[in-house]
Parts: C-alpha cells; sequence; structure tokens
C-alpha cells in the first residue's frame, strides 16, 4: 500500500525552503556538533502515533504528574513540614488562638493568606486523584485490548510500579496538612503497621520516631512525597515513554494496518499538537475544579487531635478499597503465647493489596504461560476476541467496586437511606459472589459478540427491511458489511493454535495444570469461519437473491446453515 | 486570646481552677433555673394559673394527639409482647416535647428505624401547651430562652472566642456522629444523626439537652449551657461561612471528591480525548479541483 | 540471517487486505475560505487565553483572599476567578492547538515499518564476544579470589545503611503497656478540664473525658513545671488516655466487671477503637452501642466493651472507676489492660481474667 504524500506538501502552501543559513540554523548547527542532534531527529521527529481516544488515557496520567510537579513546586514554597505547636494567630477566625502543628498552620496559611494558594492547593490535590484515576483507565483499555503482550510486558511491569507509588505518593501527600482527617488517616495507618506479625511493633517505632503521633512523622512523610516517591516517579515515567517509543505504539487492525507497521500521524507535528494540546487541557480542567470544586477543606476539620474524629472519615477514593475491606472484614483476631495476631487488618490492608498488586504485576507473564504465546503483538485484540481475559478483568473491577462500595458503606447508609449493618453483611457476600457472576456474564458475552461477528461477516448485516415472498414467507433482508469492516473483523488469532504448543499428557494421563489452564483459556471460543466457510456463504447469498435487489446481497431470514456452521466451531 | 486545647489546661490553672469551673456551671444552672421560672413554658405564661390553664389545655391536646401511644397520663405504652409502643413522659421536661413536636418528629406517623423529621402540624402556641402540660408530670428541662442558645448579647470579641471554643467542643463531642460541618452520619442499623446546618438554633440546643432519640444527652451538668451556646455559636458560624474553595460537594468528605475527580475530571478529559482524536469533517471535493 | 529477523507476529487475515483507504480532504484543505476561517478561530482562542491571562492578574491584584474577601455567589471570589481564568488561559491555549492540528496541519496518515524489538543476530554475537573479551580481560573467572571478596566486600556495605535507620526510633519497651491514668487520677473533661461529679450528669449522658494531668493540674493544683506533659509528649499521651465516660441506668449493666468498675451507673471505657486506633464517640444512648465512625465496630458498653459489630477483634478496655474525697470522679488505676490497636506483643485475655488479676493486684 501506499499513499500520494506529495499531497501533504502541498498542502502548505509555503514551505519554508532555506537555502542560505539563517540565525535558527546556525544555532541548530552549533548545538549539533556537539550534542548530534540530527540524528536523533531524523529518528524520531516523524515518528508515527496511531490515532485513537483510548490511546490518550495514560496521556493524562502524564499531564495530571506535570500539573502535581508545578503545583506541588509552588506549594513547598509556603509548607512547613513540622509537627512543633504553635499557637493559630492567622486570619482563619474559627482557629484562632487554638494549639496546633506547624504543618497545619501553614496549611492554613497557604488556604487564606497566600493569594491563588487555596487554588495551587485544590488543584494539586484534584490533580493527584486525576493522575491515579488516569493510570487506572490508562491499564484497564491496555489490559483488555491485549496491549500488554508480547514485547511490552516490562512497561507494564513498569506501568503497575507507576500506579503503587502513585498511590503511595497519594497517601503521603493527603496526610501532610495534620488537619483531623489527615491525622485519622495516619492514625490508622499507624495501626495497620502494628497488626504486622513480630515486627510491627518496632516498625511503626522506628517510622513515627516512637510513639504515634510523635513529632516525627510528618517531616519524614514530606521527604518521602517530595523527594523520593517523586524522583523515582520521574525515574519510571521517562522508561515508560521510552519503552513506549522503542516498541512504537500499537493500533487497531483495519485496511492497511498490518503487524509490521504502524499507521498514523507523525510526531512532528500533528502529534506535537495534539499531545501539547492535551497538556493545556488539563492543566485547564484541573484549574477549573480547582476554582469551583472544593477539595479537602482543612479549615472545617480543625487540626488534628489524637482524641477528636468525625463523621465520614474516608481515605482518599485510591485507598478506598483496602479501607473497605477492612471495614467488610470480620473481627479475626488469634490470641496464642502471649501474643495477638491480627488478622482483621493484616489480611484486608497489607496481604490482599500486596497480593492484589503482585498479582497484577505479573498478569502478562502469567497469561503467556498459560497460552504459550510467544509472539509479538503489535496489533490490538478486540476485548470479545479473549473472554476469558476479559472476563477476568471485569471479575476484578466488580471485587474493586465491591471493596470500594465498602469503603463509602455509611455515606451510602444515609445517603440512601440504608442500614449499615445490612449493607456491610450484603458485602461480605457480594465481594466473593459479584466477581464470579461478573466473570460468567462477561465471558459468555465476549463469546455472544464474537458469534456475532461471524454472523455479520457470513451473512451480512440486519437491515430490518421485512420481505415477503411469493408463497408468504417473511425473510429479513441481510447486506454484506464493507470489505474495510470485514477485514478488520478477520484480522484476529485463531484460538491456541500457532499460539504455541501444549505440553501434552503426562506420563499417568493426565493434563498438566498448565494445559488444564490452557483449554479453560480458550473454551468455547468461537473462531472465525474459514475462507471456505465464507465463500459457501456467499455463494448461498448469491442463490437468495430476491428480484429487484441485484446490487444488494440479500440473504434470507432462517439461519439453519450459519447455526450449523457456528456449533461446529463452539463445540469442540 | 488563647485559649482551648490543651493551652485551656493551662488557661484554667491560671484563671479559673476546677472549682470555678463549678461555680459557672452551678450559675448556669441557677441561670437557667431563673429562666425557667420567669418565662417558662412560655413567655406568655406569666403565672401559675396560666400555666395550670396551658397545662390544662395541653392536656385536651395531648390525649387527642399523643395519648394513643404514650397512654392517657404519659405513663408510656408496651405491647403484649413487651415492646415499647411509646415512652412514659414523665420527667423528660418542656424541652424535649417542643423538640420532639417542634421539629415534627411527633407525632409519629409509622415506626422504623429512627423518627424522621417532618412538616410540624402544630403552631408554637399549641406546643408549649402540650409542654406545659408534660412538664407537669414531672419537672424535666425546660425550653430554653434565646438568651440560652443566642450569642447576641456579647461583644464582637467575645462572641469570636465562643465560635472558637464552641469549634473545639463541637469537634470532641459531636463530629464523631453529626460530621465536621453538621452533614450528619450513618449510626447502626439504619439509624442516623440527622443534619444540623437547617435545624434551629432552639431545637439544638433541646437536642443536646433531652438527647432525643438514640443521641446522648449533654445535659446542663455535661455540657454547661454556656458551652451548649458556644457550640450553636459554631454551627451558625459554619453555616454562614462562604464556600472558600468552591462548591462544598455535600461536605461529605473524600468519598464525594473521588465521585467528582471521576465523573467530572476524569469523564471531561476523557470527552476531551475523544474529541482529539476524532475524525474532522471530510469532504468529496479534490484538491486540484478546488484550487 | 537477516530473513529471519522479523516481526515474529502471526496475522491470520482471512480477506485480502483491502490497503489503506482513499484519503479524504477536508474542507480546510480544499476550500481557502474555510481555510481561512479555521485560522481566524484559532487565532482568536489564542486571544481569549491572553485576555484570561490579563484577567488573572487583575484578580490577584484587586480580589482579597480568603475571610473578609469578595463573595460570589456563596464562594470565595478570589478563588473562582483566579481559578476559572487561569483554567481559560490555559484551556484556549490547548484547544487552540488541537483546532490547528485538526483542521490545518496536514492529515495524510503515514505508513511506518516496525522492527522487531531483539535485536539482529549479528548484534547479538557481536555483543556476547565484547562481553566475553572484557571478561577474559579482567580475569574474573580465573581468579575467583578477587571475585569472591569483591562481592563480599560490597555485599556487607548494606550493613551501614540499616544501621543507620536504628536510630529512627526508640525501642517499643513497655510504652504501649501505659497510660498516664493512675490511681486517684481525675477524670476531668475534654476541652475544659473540669473535673466530674457523678450528680452532675443524668441517665444518657456520655462525657468525653480525659485524666487530669493533661490539662496540668493535680486535684484543681497546678502541677510543678517539671511535670507537666507538653508538646508531641501530650499528644501521644493524649492519644492513648482519651475517655468516654456514659452514665446509664445501673439495672441495665449486663456484665460483673462493668458493674464493679461503675459509680452509678457511671461507665468508663477507652476512646480509643481496639481496631485500628480511631477515637470513638458515636454511642446510641438507648442501646448502649459505641461505634467506630472509621470502620464500624460496634462494642456494647453494657458489657465489658464486648465487640458486637464490624472488623475489631478485642473488647474495648475499661477504666476502673471510683469517687474522691471531694466526691469527683477518679480512676482507681490506670487502664488494666493496653489500650488501642493490636500489636503483635501484647497478651488478650477475657475481661473477667483481667478483672481477677487487676482486684488481686490492687487488693480492690
Amino acid at each position: 500500500m501506499s499513499v500520494d504524500t506529495s499531497k501533504v506538501a502541498t498542502s502548505n502552501t509555503s514551505a519554508a525552503t532555506a537555502n542560505k543559513p539563517t540565525k535558527v540554523g546556525a544555532a541548530a548547527e552549533w548545538a549539533d556538533e556537539r550534542l548530534g542532534l540530527a540524528a536523533m531527529g531524523k529518528k524520531n521527529l516523524r515518528k508515527i502515533f496511531p490515532d485513537h481516544w483510548s490511546f490518550m488515557l495514560g496521556e493524562i496520567a502524564l499531564w495530571s504528574f506535570v500539573v502535581l510537579l508545578v503545583t506541588g513546586v509552588f506549594l513547598t514554597l509556603w509548607f512547613r513540614p513540622s509537627m512543633a505547636e504553635v499557637t493559630y494567630q492567622g486570619s482563619y477566625p474559627n482557629l484562632r488562638g487554638i494549639s496546633m502543628s506547624e504543618a497545619y498552620s501553614s496549611a492554613l496559611n497557604i488556604s487564606f493568606d497566600v493569594r491563588g494558594g487555596l487554588l495551587l492547593r485544590q488543584m494539586h490535590h484534584w490533580a493527584a486523584m486525576l493522575f491515579i484515576s488516569a493510570m487506572m483507565i490508562h491499564m484497564l483499555r491496555v489490559f483488555f485490548t491485549g496491549a500488554h503482550r508480547k514485547p511490552r510486558e516490562l512497561n507494564w511491569v513498569i506501568g503497575s510500579l507507576l500506579l503503587l507509588l502513585g498511590t503511595l505518593e497519594g497517601f503521603t501527600g493527603y496526610s501532610l496538612p495534620d488537619d483531623l482527617l489527615s491525622g485519622t488517616g495516619v492514625r490508622a495507618a499507624d495501626g495497620f503497621i502494628q497488626a504486622i506479625p513480630i515486627v510491627g511493633t518496632y516498625i511503626g517505632f522506628f517510622l513515627f520516631g516512637g510513639e504515634f503521633p510523635g513529632d516525627a512523622i510528618i517531616p519524614r512523610l514530606y521527604t518521602i512525597h517530595v523527594l523520593l516517591i517523586p524522583g523515582i516517579l520521574l525515574g519510571l515515567v521517562a522508561a515508560h515513554m521510552l519503552l513506549l517509543v522503542y516498541h512504537k505504539h500499537t493500533q487497531w487492525a483495519g485496511p492497511g494496518r498490518k503487524e509490521t507497521n504502524v499507521v498514523g500521524y507523525p510526531m512532528l507535528p500533528v502529534y506535537a499538537a495534539k499531545a501539547g494540546g492535551f497538556f493545556f487541557i488539563t492543566f485547564g480542567v484541573t484549574a477549573v475544579m480547582g476554582a469551583i470544586l472544593s477539595i479537602n477543606p482543612v479549615w472545617k476539620f480543625g487540626p488534628y487531635d489524637p482524641t477528636k474524629v468525625t463523621a465520614g472519615s474516608q481515605p482518599d477514593w485510591y485507598m478506598g478499597w483496602p479501607d473497605g475491606a477492612l471495614r467488610i472484614m470480620p473481627g479475626w483476631e488469634s490470641h496464642f503465647w502471649g501474643s495477638t495476631w491480627s488478622w482483621n487488618i493484616f489480611i484486608p490492608v497489607i496481604l490482599m493489596p500486596m497480593v492484589s498488586w503482585m498479582v497484577v504485576t505479573s498478569f502478562p507473564f502469567l497469561e503467556s504461560w498459560i497460552t504459550g504465546d510467544k509472539r509479538e503483538h503489535h496489533l490490538l485484540q478486540r476485548p470479545r476476541n479473549a473472554p476469558t481475559r476479559t472476563g477476568v478483568m471485569v471479575a476484578a473491577m466488580v471485587w474493586y467496586a465491591m471493596f470500594w462500595l465498602a469503603g463509602g458503606n455509611d455515606i451510602i447508609a444515609i445517603k440512601l437511606h440504608m442500614s449499615i449493618n445490612q449493607i456491610t453483611y450484603f458485602l461480605r457476600a457480594a465481594v466473593f459472589l459479584g466477581p464470579v457472576i461478573a466473570f460468567f456474564i462477561t465471558r459468555r458475552w465476549c463469546i455472544a459478540l464474537q458469534r456475532h461477528d461471524n454472523e455479520v461477516l457470513l451473512h451480512g448485516y440486519e437491515t430490518g427491511v421485512i420481505m415477503r415472498s411469493a408463497v408468504g414467507g417473511y425473510s429479513e433482508i441481510h447486506l454484506p458489511i464493507s470489505e474495510e469492516k470485514a477485514y478488520a473483523i478477520t484480522v484476529r488469532d485463531r484460538g491456541p493454535e500457532g499460539a504455541g504448543e501444549a505440553d501434552g499428557p503426562k506420563a499417568n494421563g493426565k493434563l498438566t495444570l498448565r494445559d488444564k489452564l490452557r483449554t479453560l483459556y480458550y473454551e468455547d471460543d468461537v473462531e472465525k469461519p474459514t475462507v471456505e466457510e465464507i465463500e459457501a456463504a456467499h455463494a448461498h447469498a448469491a442463490h437468495a437473491v430476491e428480484g429487484g435487489h441485484d446490487d444488494a446481497h440479500a440473504i434470507e431470514g432462517g439461519h439453519d446453515d450459519a447455526r450449523a456452521i457456528e456449533g461446529g466451531h463452539g463445540e469442540h | 486570646m488563647r485559649l482551648l486545647n490543651r493551652s485551656a489546661g493551662r488557661l484554667s490553672r491560671h484563671r479559673r481552677g476546677p472549682i470555678a469551673g463549678l461555680v459557672l456551671l452551678l450559675l448556669g444552672l441557677a441561670l437557667s433555673g431563673g429562666l425557667y421560672a420567669a418565662f417558662s413554658p412560655s413567655s406568655s405564661a406569666d403565672t401559675a394559673e396560666d400555666q395550670a390553664a396551658m397545662a390544662a389545655k395541653g392536656r385536651q391536646l395531648f390525649l387527642v394527639s399523643c395519648a394513643f401511644c404514650h397512654g392517657q397520663n404519659g405513663e408510656g405504652l408496651t405491647s403484649k409482647d413487651g415492646k415499647l409502643i411509646g415512652p412514659a413522659l414523665a420527667g423528660v421536661g418542656a424541652a424535649a416535647v417542643d423538640f420532639q413536636v417542634g421539629t415534627g418528629r411527633m407525632p409519629m406517623v409509622q415506626p422504623g428505624a429512627q423518627v424522621q423529621k417532618k412538616e410540624n402540624v402544630f403552631s408554637q402556641d399549641e406546643i408549649n401547651e402540650l409542654a406545659a402540660y408534660v412538664a407537669s408530670l414531672a419537672p424535666g428541662p425546660a425550653i430554653p430562652t434565646k438568651e440560652d442558645y443566642s450569642t447576641d448579647g456579647l461583644s464582637a470579641e467575645e462572641k469570636q472566642e465562643a465560635i472558637v471554643r464552641g469549634g473545639q467542643i463541637f469537634l470532641t463531642n459531636c463530629t464523631a456522629c453529626h460530621n465536621f460541618t453538621g452533614e450528619g452520619g450513618a449510626m447502626p442499623r439504619g439509624g442516623f444523626a440527622p443534619k444540623l446546618l437547617d435545624t434551629d438554633p432552639k431545637h439544638i440546643y433541646e437536642a443536646m439537652l433531652t438527647g432525643p432519640q438514640s443521641m446522648d444527652s449533654f445535659s446542663n451538668g455535661n455540657l454547661s449551657p454556656e458551652m451548649k451556646r458556644d457550640v450553636i455559636a459554631y454551627i451558625q458560624s459554619m453555616k454562614a461561612q462562604p464556600g472558600y474553595g468552591g462548591f462544598s460537594l455535600g461536605n461529605l468528605g473524600p468519598v464525594s471528591e473521588g465521585l467528582f475527580a471521576w465523573i467530572v475530571g476524569l469523564g471531561g478529559l476523557v470527552g476531551f480525548a475523544v474529541w482529539i482524536a476524532a475524525h474532522t469533517a471530510r469532504t468529496n471535493k479534490k484538491k486540484g479541483t478546488a484550487q | 540471517m537477516s530473513d529471519s529477523h522479523e516481526i515474529q507476529a502471526h496475522t491470520d487475515a482471512l480477506l485480502p487486505d483491502p490497503g489503506h483507504p482513499e484519503h479524504h480532504w477536508r474542507p480546510t484543505d480544499v476550500d481557502p475560505k474555510a481555510e481561512r476561517r479555521a485560522e481566524r478561530q484559532v487565532a482568536t482562542l489564542f486571544g481569549l487565553s491572553v485576555v484570561c491571562t490579563i484577567l488573572f492578574v487583575v484578580s490577584y491584584v484587586t480580589l482579597q483572599t480568603g475571610i473578609g474577601g469578595q463573595e460570589f455567589i456563596g464562594l470565595g471570589a478570589s478563588n473562582v476567578a483566579l481559578g476559572l481564568t487561569l483554567g481559560g488561559a490555559f484551556l484556549f491555549i490547548g484547544i487552540g492547538v488541537i483546532q490547528w492540528a485538526r483542521k490545518l496541519m496536514a492529515d495524510v496518515e503515514l505508513v511506518e515499518e516496525r522492527h522487531p524489538a531483539s535485536s539482529s543476530l549479528e548484534d547479538r554475537s557481536a555483543t556476547v564476544a565484547a562481553l566475553q573479551a572484557g571478561l577474559e580481560e579482567s580475569g574474573i573467572a580465573r581468579r575467583p579470589l578477587i571475585r569472591n571478596t569483591l562481592v563480599l566486600s560490597v555485599g556487607v556495605l548494606v550493613a551501614p545503611a540499616v544501621v543507620m535507620l536504628r536510630d529512627l526510633g526508640p525501642l517499643p519497651g513497655d510504652k504501649l503497656r501505659h497510660t498516664v491514668w493512675a490511681k486517684n487520677m481525675r477524670v476531668v473533661r475534654d476541652v475544659v478540664g473540669t473535673p466530674i461529679r457523678p450528680a452532675d450528669l443524668e441517665i444518657g449522658d456520655l462525657v468525653n473525658a480525659e485524666p487530669e494531668i493533661i490539662f496540668g493540674t493535680d486535684k484543681g493544683q497546678p502541677l510543678p513545671s517539671g511535670e507537666v506533659i507538653e508538646g508531641s509528649d501530650l499528644q501521644v499521651q493524649k492519644a492513648k488516655s482519651a475517655t468516654v465516660l456514659l452514665r446509664m441506668d445501673p439495672d441495665d449493666i449486663v456484665s460483673d466487671v462493668t458493674r464493679n468498675w461503675s459509680v452509678n451507673g457511671i461507665v468508663a471505657y477507652s476512646k480509643i477503637c481496639t481496631h485500628v486506633g480511631c477515637p470513638i464517640s458515636l454511642n446510641e444512648r438507648t442501646t448502649h452501642h459505641l461505634l467506630c465512625p472509621c470502620h464500624q465496630s460496634t462494642f456494647d458498653l453494657a458489657d465489658s466493651g464486648k465487640v458486637i459489630f464490624g472488623p475489631a477483634g478485642r473488647h474495648l478496655p475499661q477504666l476502673p472507676l471510683g469517687i474522691d474525697d471531694e466526691g469527683f470522679l477518679v480512676a482507681l488505676s490506670d487502664y488494666p489492660e493496653p489500650v488501642g490497636p493490636s500489636f503483635w506483643e501484647r497478651e488478650t485475655k477475657s475481661p473477667q481474667a483481667i478483672y481477677d488479676e487487676w482486684s488481686k493486684e490492687t487488693g480492690q
């Protein structure tokens, strides 16, 4: 395939063709003599990126990270990470004369006395929420389309590290203002740490510099928040981008879009403009949110005081699911030999998130071990064409959502006039049953969609036009889909064949674990038809053409033969 | 001014000491007692005869509207299987009547996890008569007067001090159930702590004094009348406060913030992404023909 | 060799590839009027951004922030104006640039060939050869003594980093087992620090209380300055000693331990949840159930603080109450068991066992 790109050149009516060296040219030459930029530029300036809205979700995360860096630097100019006790004498009257930490006092100062300070604080907080939510939906997009497959597994690992660190960065950040809400969060975190068997008490004392709350935790969290984690995040973001450029972006199948090429717009100018413009848009949206939507109004909570608490003490949304797990966990504690084992805390907030993260991180490797697929994949898979994987992720989403709901159980109870106890009992069951139900529904749904694809491919789409034949029978006219669409639908892998070799039965005749999983993974998948089947269907359609529809390949509505074909694929 | 939290302790040891606090408390008690004598159950009832007349009127209202559950003489009723239908009313005081009837909670329409606030069906005079009747059963807390729950008589500086002190008492005693701005919160088994922001200051005062339904009481021996007044001053000041950072998102804390981040923030940005990647309008004209 | 260096990917396309579709031009490509209109549109957007930036600076200078600042439909005008103008300034640039890309920049899709992620076989063997040459020349394989001692010396370098962390904090010792509560210490109201007589409280009253020492006094008398708890130590002690008092009908009390430690139906419990340590004071007067707002653990105050709902694994510690000579409520001792969240070294016993031990120790 070839595209006449000569037309592109003519669209720029005044192409700048500089023959004599300009000032810019001289500067470029100066730089190139020292940095060798031209070689890099030649490779990358016109690099092609495919265009699809779902490819920009990661960009939202990237740009909110930039917003975080910019607003965060401004906030450090005024924030004082100190737990020294001061008596507030600032401008907020309802707390004047109250003892509080310097950190909280400076948070009030930023909110009320620094012009635009409240805006920056709110932008920083909104951007943090967006950063993590954008990372999550980006990750879901990658997963649902199979973009984590070879050769991109390591970028998936980097991505999941970014998600983990982003979450920790968020927690250390919202703990800093030392208001009643954030202090309650730190108090709970102290409880989590102490629940770690054997070493918990020691870790707690080392982290807090003694007993809770002490005077060390905020300065320490501050260093972690502004130096340690952002440094690692920056490095990982850079690695993520470099790998993206090296692998080139995945793309959807379509006419001219193959595993061996990438079709889209060049980095300069289109992609640079679109991505750069999106940065400004992300910044602008964050600023508008900071302008009109109040977030974490620290002055309403008052300074942290270990004897006070407020209803609606929740963490930010991304910590909501372990908090929800903590809420619906039964109160299991073991006591023996003078020791206390807090399963009720250790399992939901320490063990479960760690195990979940490890499973997510290792998913590309687990999947390719099960399928045996060691090929490179640059064309994306439609979610329906990997029913088991799609089902697994929807199940995981439902699982997460149930914990999420549990994390807001008190708000749900009061807003929907329900009993908090009943919600808790319901979610204790739903967290196990929900994902199972979601898995089976999603999987069957995907398989139904695969079947639908075949139907459309073989017999065309339903036009909604009903015909009456001479003998009085009714049928609906089907018309074939376009060549491009048909092509795009058929670009997909054909089941386990070609993916990789099965282990084969063991000496005792039983299947290996891997083979069992592999069978389950592909079970009930509806294969795309063969060339012969398509030809047969089209031939059949040609016979069934009714008078007056010469140009349209109308076929009859009775799909007996179609079912026979699909049945052959569905039952193997 | 320097007050409260821990400095409150230092202050009390220099300026007041706990005995002084007690004296203050007793003063408060004496004051409210005196006010009771002077104004209660309503400023229109000046004499004992008036009160007796009011109680008699109240009794008629009581028999019509309340006796069905609370008994002919407010002695309370239980069903055969021992389930409480209506509690005994001796000693609950006029304040409890004014709160329950004034906020429309009583008469109760149907049983549930919690009696709901609704449109009040009685006039204030009728409520006062009912209150007079219930107060005549046994002594109990009287209906507070404006002097009890309002800081109008104080200087600007004293008012501000009262708000600050009230804030600390509010955060210590009230926010656990009613949330940090008084938006309310969930309680066990379908119960809830109601929203305070639209509640009349008098009713807030009465609620603290009498502990309606499952709420704890904060009698004058627990929170002095002055402290109750300060709490109300704080709630009123929070209500009057402008939204410094924008719309409050229901003052529900991180749950509603998370909801907005996902729906408004991320939703909006994904909308932009769809626009950015969407194909623009096309034409069938060829380049050469247009030129 | 270069033939085998291809993308190991599988595309069973089934149908012939119809090839890249024909390019359709945009109105702005073929219609000079549309092109100029788009150009004006983009420039206008950039201009609007400048207007917003100017308005931002104007709002910064003219609007007062925070307290006493101007209001706009009940919101802080400064924040709204600064945010909206800043947002506008960025949004208009962003929308303008994207409009430029969508309408005016060349939009013919281009094709770029992919290359396999792996290196070519030549590159691989060259790299392996270079590595081997380097290792050979260093002699690391031939000199295991050097290699092993190097690994050892670098390995033990972890030690200083780990050792240095030791001084992050003190060892726990028995700090988590004790609070500042002590025999005959008065129970005072939180925030104001006033002592409490049983007669002050009516049935159904809930008091958020503290040990008197938190307020720097003892029996109403100021403590010597050396004994006053201040600064972060004060927060530490408050975090452990916060207490709730509830006066209930003495007949409602279920457990003997609770009754023995109560005064006229007044019971005192730790306010620090045994789950993860949130202060709990959501009491239901009618049921004596105390609920934690953080994770909804519910404790029965009439029955030794037994857990009746939620994730807490352990009852709420009860403070033994008594009355001093002046008739004020006092503690009979420190909490007989550690308060607050579980920790591994904690011994956990039933309320009755704790009571028996306590009465043996104190002789009460």
